[in-house]
Formats: C-alpha cells, sequence, structure tokens
C-alpha cells in the first residue's frame, strides 16, 4: 500500500511541480489543479481511519510521502493538511473537505478551509478560518496570523499522543520535508557537478568537490534514518511516547539542512544564487522548515535536559529501553 | 543506498540486562585509560571471560564453537561492551572478521583448527594491510609469496599493525603473482593466514604519541607458510579483502569510541549554562547514528554486503566520536571536571585523531560515497 502510494505521489508531483509551480505558489497562487489531483489521490485523508472516511494508513506511511512532497519542494500544503486532518480524526472530529491548516500563524492559513488548534493539553478544537493576516517564510511560504472564526467541532486525543500533539506531529513533519529536500539538493549538486566543467574536466572529478558531497550524502542518510525511526516510534507508541525520536529527528534535520545548503550553493556558485535557477526553492525551504515546528536548539535544549537530569548512568539504558522489537 | 531500522529479536532486552549485570562486576574498577581504550584495550583473560559466557563467534555454527545465535543479538553484546569502554581488543577483530572470513572462505580444516579457538577468547588476530609503501593506496602493497614445495615463501613488511605484538594470528594480504601487464593491480593478491610464532617473523613495536607501543612493524623473511595457509581463492585476494569491509566499517565501534567521555560528562553538566542543547545534540547523533548502524546490521543478517553503506556509517561514526571529547571540554574547564573525567578526555584527545584513520581514512570513504553517488 506504501509503496503504490508513494510511486502515485512521486509520479504526479514530477508531472505538476517544477520551478515554474514554485514560483507561482511563492507568488501567493493557490495551486488548485495539483491540489485537486492530490485531493483525487486521497492524500489529505491518509492519516485519517477508515471507519471516518480515510485511507487509515500510519504515521510511517505519512513520514514517507512528506519526505517525496519535500524531495519536490512541497508545491502544495497537502503535508500539513495530512497532519491538521490526521490529528483531527485521532480526537474524533470528523474530516470535512478542502484545505485544512493548523496553528495561530498557520501554514497557507489565508488558503484554509479549516483550522485545527489546540488550546489545551490533548485537546483540539477545529475552526472556520476566519481572518488571516498575512505572513510568509522566507522561502515565501505563507505563514499567517489567523483570528479564528466558530467553532466547528472539538474533540479529545488518546493519552498517548500526550498534551502537545501538534508540536511533535509538526515537528516530525518538517524533519520528514527536510529529509525529502536534502535528498534533492543533493541530487541536483551531483548532477551539476557532472556536467560543469572547469580547468577542462567536470567538477565531479575534483576530489574537494567529492569530500563536500559525500558529507551531505551522510546527512541525507542521517535525516532519513533519523525520520523513519520516529515515525516507526509514532506508530507504536503514539506522539508523546515518540517525543525523544522526533526530537532526533528535528535536531538532525536542523543541523543537515545547514550543511545541506551551505554546500551545494558552494558547488552550484554563481549560477545557484540566481532567482533563474531552481535551487533556491529547495534551500530556501531548508533554511525556513528549520526553524519550523521547533528548532533544532529548542529539541536538543529538551533532549539535554531529559539526558542531564538522571544522570550518565542512564544514558546508554535509555537509549537501548526505547527499542521496538 | 538503502538505511532500513530491523527490528531488534524478541530476547534482545534480557540479553542486554544479562551482560550489564555481568559488566557492572567485570568493569567495577576500569580506569578511564581503559575504558578511553575501548576496543583497542587488549585483556586476554577479560576475552576468555566473554568466550566462555558464549559472547563471542556468536552466530557461528556450534560446530566451530559458535552459538548459533542472531547477527542483531551479537550487535547487542557489542553495544553493551563498547558502552562501557570494555577492553575488548584480544578478540575483536577475530570475532568481527577474520572469524567470519574463514567461516566464509576457508576450508573445512581450517574453520574447524581456528575458529574455536577465536570463539573461546583464546586466539588474537591481526590484519596485516598497510605497508610501508601502501596506505590508503592499499593494491600498491608489495609483501610477497611465493609459491615452494610445501606451502608459500613470504618475504616483506607490513606495518601499523594493531596488537600484533600480542597477537596470534595475522591474515595479511600479499602479492602471490605479478599484476598482470597493463591490467589492475588488484590482480594476484591472496589472503593468506599466518601463525605469527613461526620464524623469520619480527614484529618490532611501534611506539605512539601516547608513549605506548599499540601498533607495529612486522617484517617477514623468508617465513615458510604450509599450504594450507592460502585463505579462499588465490589471486581472489582483493575481493575477499573487501568483502570484510562491510563488517569491518559499520560496527557500533565506530560511533560509541568515546562514549565513556559523554557518560562521565553527563554526570558533572547538569548546571552548566548551554550544556543542554550541547548535549542533547550529540545525543541527537548518538541514537541516529545507532540506526544507521543498526540497519546495515540488518542487512548482513539478511546476506546482503552493504559496503557503500557501511562506508557512509563509519565516516558519519568516526566524525561524532572525534566531536565528542571537544564538545564536553568546550562545557568545561579542566580545573572543574573530576579527575576521571579529565583523565577520560586526556587519552582520548591523542586518540581521537586514529578514528579516522584505521579501517579507511575519511578521504577514502568519502571518496566511495562520492562514487555511490556517481561522482568521478
Amino acid at each position: 500500500m506504501r509503496a503504490i502510494i508513494l510511486e502515485q505521489v512521486d509520479r504526479l508531483l514530477a508531472a505538476q511541480s517544477g520551478a515554474a509551480a514554485l514560483r507561482r505558489l511563492e507568488a501567493g497562487e493557490w495551486p488548485e489543479e495539483l491540489w485537486e489531483a492530490l485531493e483525487g489521490l486521497g492524500l489529505p485523508l491518509l492519516l485519517v481511519p477508515e471507519e471516518l472516511g480515510g485511507i487509515g494508513l500510519g504515521w510511517a506511511d505519512a513520514a514517507a510521502v512528506w519526505q517525496v512532497i519535500g524531495r519536490y519542494a512541497a508545491p502544495a500544503p497537502v503535508a500539513e493538511c495530512m497532519l491538521a486532518n490526521g490529528l483531527a480524526a485521532a480526537a474524533g472530529i470528523a474530516p470535512r473537505g478542502g484545505f485544512s491548516s493548523f496553528g495561530q500563524t498557520a501554514p497557507f492559513g489565508r488558503f484554509a478551509a479549516q483550522l485545527l488548534l489546540e488550546p489545551a493539553a490533548g485537546r483540539l478544537v477545529l475552526h472556520a478560518p476566519g481572518t488571516a493576516m498575512p505572513g510568509q517564510n522566507i522561502a515565501r511560504e505563507p505563514r499567517d496570523a489567523m483570528t479564528p472564526g466558530a467553532l466547528l467541532a472539538e474533540g479529545a486525543l488518546p493519552n498517548s499522543h500526550g498534551p502537545r500533539a501538534l508540536r511533535l506531529g509538526h515537528a516530525l513533519l518538517r524533519a520528514a520535508l527536510i529529509a525529502g529536500a536534502v535528498e534533492h539538493a543533493l541530487a541536483l549538486a551531483v548532477d551539476w557537478a557532472n556536467t560543469r566543467k572547469q580547468f577542462g574536466r567536470a567538477l565531479a572529478k575534483f576530489q574537494a568537490i567529492q569530500q563536500q558531497l559525500a558529507v551531505v550524502a551522510s546527512e541525507a542518510a542521517a535525516v532519513s534514518v533519523a525520520v523513519s525511526a520516529a515515525a516507526r516510534a509514532v506508530d507504536a507508541r503514539g506522539l508523546e511516547g515518540a517525543s525523544f525520536e522526533i526530537a532526533c529527528a528535528k535536531v538532525v534535520a536542523g543541523e543537515a539542512a545547514q550543511t545541506t545548503a551551505a554546500t551545494v550553493h558552494q558547488v552550484f556558485a554563481a549560477i545557484g544564487i540566481t532567482e533563474d535557477h531552481e535551487l533556491h526553492h529547495t534551500t530556501r525551504r531548508l533554511w525556513s522548515w528549520r526553524d519550523e515546528g521547533g528548532s533544532e536548539r529548542a529539541w536538543a535544549g529538551e533532549i539535554g535536559r531529559n539526558t542531564l537530569a538522571p544522570g550518565g548512568a542512564a544514558l546508554w539504558p535509555n537509549i537501548t529501553a526505547r527499542d521496538i522489537s | 543506498m538503502r538505511f532500513e531500522l530491523p527490528s531488534l529479536p524478541g530476547g534482545s532486552a534480557g540479553l542486554r540486562a544479562e551482560l550489564r549485570a555481568f559488566l557492572a562486576e567485570a568493569g567495577r574498577d576500569w580506569p578511564p585509560a581503559v575504558r578511553a581504550r575501548s576496543w583497542m584495550g587488549f585483556d586476554r583473560d577479560f576475552s576468555r571471560e566473554l568466550g566462555a559466557r558464549g559472547w563471542i563467534g556468536m552466530v557461528w555454527p556450534k560446530a566451530y564453537g559458535g552459538h548459533e545465535r542472531s547477527g542483531l543479538e551479537r550487535v547487542v553484546v557489542l553495544e553493551e561492551l563498547l558502552a562501557v569502554g570494555a577492553p575488548v581488543g584480544a578478540h575483536w577483530i577475530g570475532d568481527r572478521q577474520s572469524g567470519p572470513l574463514i567461516l566464509r572462505r576457508g576450508t573445512e580444516e581450517q574453520r574447524r583448527k581456528i575458529l574455536p579457538g577465536i570463539a573461546s577468547g583464546k586466539l588474537a588476530f591481526c590484519i596485516g594491510l598497510s605497508e610501508p609503501e601502501a596506505g590508503s593506496d592499499l593494491a600498491a602493497l608489495r609483501t610477497k609469496a611465493e609459491r615452494v614445495p610445501g606451502g608459500w615463501k613470504l618475504n616483506g613488511r607490513k606495518i601499523w599493525t594493531t596488537n600484533a605484538h600480542l597477537s596470534d594470528w595475522m591474515i595479511a594480504l600479499v602479492r602471490t603473482s605479478p599484476a598482470p601487464e597493463g591490467g589492475s593491480r588488484h590482480a594476484g593478491l591472496s589472503q593468506l593466514l599466518v601463525d605469527l610464532r613461526l620464524s623469520g617473523i619480527s614484529i618490532r613495536p611501534i611506539r605512539d604519541l601516547l608513549g605506548e607501543e599499540s601498533f607495529n612493524e612486522v617484517t617477514f623473511d623468508d617465513v615458510l607458510l604450509p599450504e594450507d595457509a592460502l585463505l579462499g581463492q588465490e589471486g581472489a585476494g582483493w575481493a575477499q579483502a573487501t568483502e570484510e569491509l562491510a563488517l569491518e566499517r559499520s560496527g557500533p565501534e565506530r560511533y560509541l569510541s568515546s562514549l565513556p567521555a559523554l557518560t562521565a560528562g553527563v554526570d558533572v553538566l547538569r548546571d552548566v549554562p548551554g550544556a543542554d542543547v550541547a548535549v542533547g545534540r550529540l545525543v541527537a547523533r548518538l541514537n541516529t547514528l545507532r540506526g544507521m548502524s543498526l540497519s546495515v546490521a540488518g542487512m548482513l543478517e539478511a546476506g546482503e554486503a552493504p559496503a557503500q553503506e557501511a562506508a557512509l556509517v563509519k565516516d558519519a561514526g568516526n566524525d561524532f566520536e572525534q566531536r565528542l571529547p571537544e564538545q564536553i571540554r568546550a562545557l568545561l574547564e579542566p580545573e572543574d571536571m573530576p579527575e576521571d573525567l579529565r583523565t577520560l578526555l586526556a587519552d582520548l584527545t591523542q586518540l581521537a585523531p586514529t578514528f579516522s584513520l584505521r579501517g579507511g581514512t575519511r578521504e577514502i570513504l568519502r571518496g566511495i560515497i562520492a562514487r555511490e553517488l556517481g561522482l568521478r
């Protein structure tokens, strides 16, 4: 099931995404046609159980889809909609049509049909979108300050998701998107290094270039593994039960985002800085997404405090105690 | 490249508990100098004790002294030993690569003769690869074995051979026939099992920057080896040695070498400003590297040969284990450190440069990764 969906999403985005689409998105246009196609695949309902009319897949499946979306620099906010609908459904709120966003500073909030908020621990409320004060991140993705409208529905999350499910889910979502964006940035740079010639040979022939891109490959693998581990932990233990793995994923993703962006820009040199080149759609998202859903500083602080409190003897046992067999 | 997290076998929590109970007792008095050396530390008594408990050669057939456990159970044991910096060097090479190589490529007689000795912790192996003129460019090696009546005559020199002076056997990569004119230098190489007690072998320890004797120069002067010294196929040495690399490069020893410093550091960093974020970053990397290393272990268990993934784990792991002592040091002044931590850091600081040299340099590993990416 997962493999089929991943292939469908990949094929759809390969056909309907690209620099032109991203440019329109960043100019403030809603990607209507692509959105309809994504709805056609049922993506907004991927995390919604079948009894509520969804596809009923798990978090590991969702994270894998998010990673594919990240590879295409997220040409529509469908990952965000998956998270909002999935969490709402977990709280017993049946999904509604259209784009669902979440949070006070809502991704693409101006386009939302409904807005999911977590006003108190473990309690989720769904509002009419109300009014949106436009804002954007450095990738020029809309991040709008919301004044929610009428209350549409409310519900309580199961205990396993804990008191800050939206924040944890958002962190996992950003980490997964970063995993895909890092892969894409690397692929672009490898392609460029094999094509561009200087001093009579391809950049790829220079050991200095090889060594730098090898580091990016290593970071790509690290984020991908960290995201898989986190998503698998959510499936096993709920969001709060996976808070350590999610925190790890967001820290590693945030660190990888900067290493990747800096390195690929170095490899591309001046052409990569131009508006015309597609690279910046991915690198500006890397720089934006690492700050969203909690920065690596925020999540590392949490991991660190939880490590320091019980002392050194508990460090390794606490890591291995989380193994999923 | 592909990384997929395996599930650990059901009994692994119990196995971990067994190890911890044993190590709490056995390791009670290990000073920081022992914990800092970890799998470079050579302690035959300790290895024999582990052998007696069935924690060496765990995955090998019982017929050869093994215990027929799964590869992932073996990783549980390795992780627990390394997490406390146990001195496992006397059996590490035999258990990790020499034994598996003999099991896969050796004759029945070689297996019966050698494997039980490794599994019981009695036989120590070293790896004869580097030579004075062949470091990262390993195929430039010159040590030569010629066929003579009844066996082989070995001449040449190996260098930087860790613990050769303490080991019983070496598996050496040597030239057994000249490289074909204009052909690959990888042709004509073979692996030989060398009993280090034979005459004509001289082992000269090389003092290292810590003032210790941990690696050696090993000279072979007309050493007569028996016919059955040949391991595997004559001329296939390069391929066989490459096959070992996935085993050699992806294990937990590639990211856990300096963990004892983090364990000790955590105890004194609680109230240090900024320590939470710094420690959190390290732990996030630690947990992720563990996932990467376990992924490769899962692939090996499934019979795959993930050489590129292993190179990546080693490179990323070495970076972590080299950074770790520096990060702790950045948070505390030496005079504010307990003696134990100060000694750990002093030793690890001096050992750390070897992390990205042993088993393939950073540059070689990144070259392998780059080739896998399609660069070059």
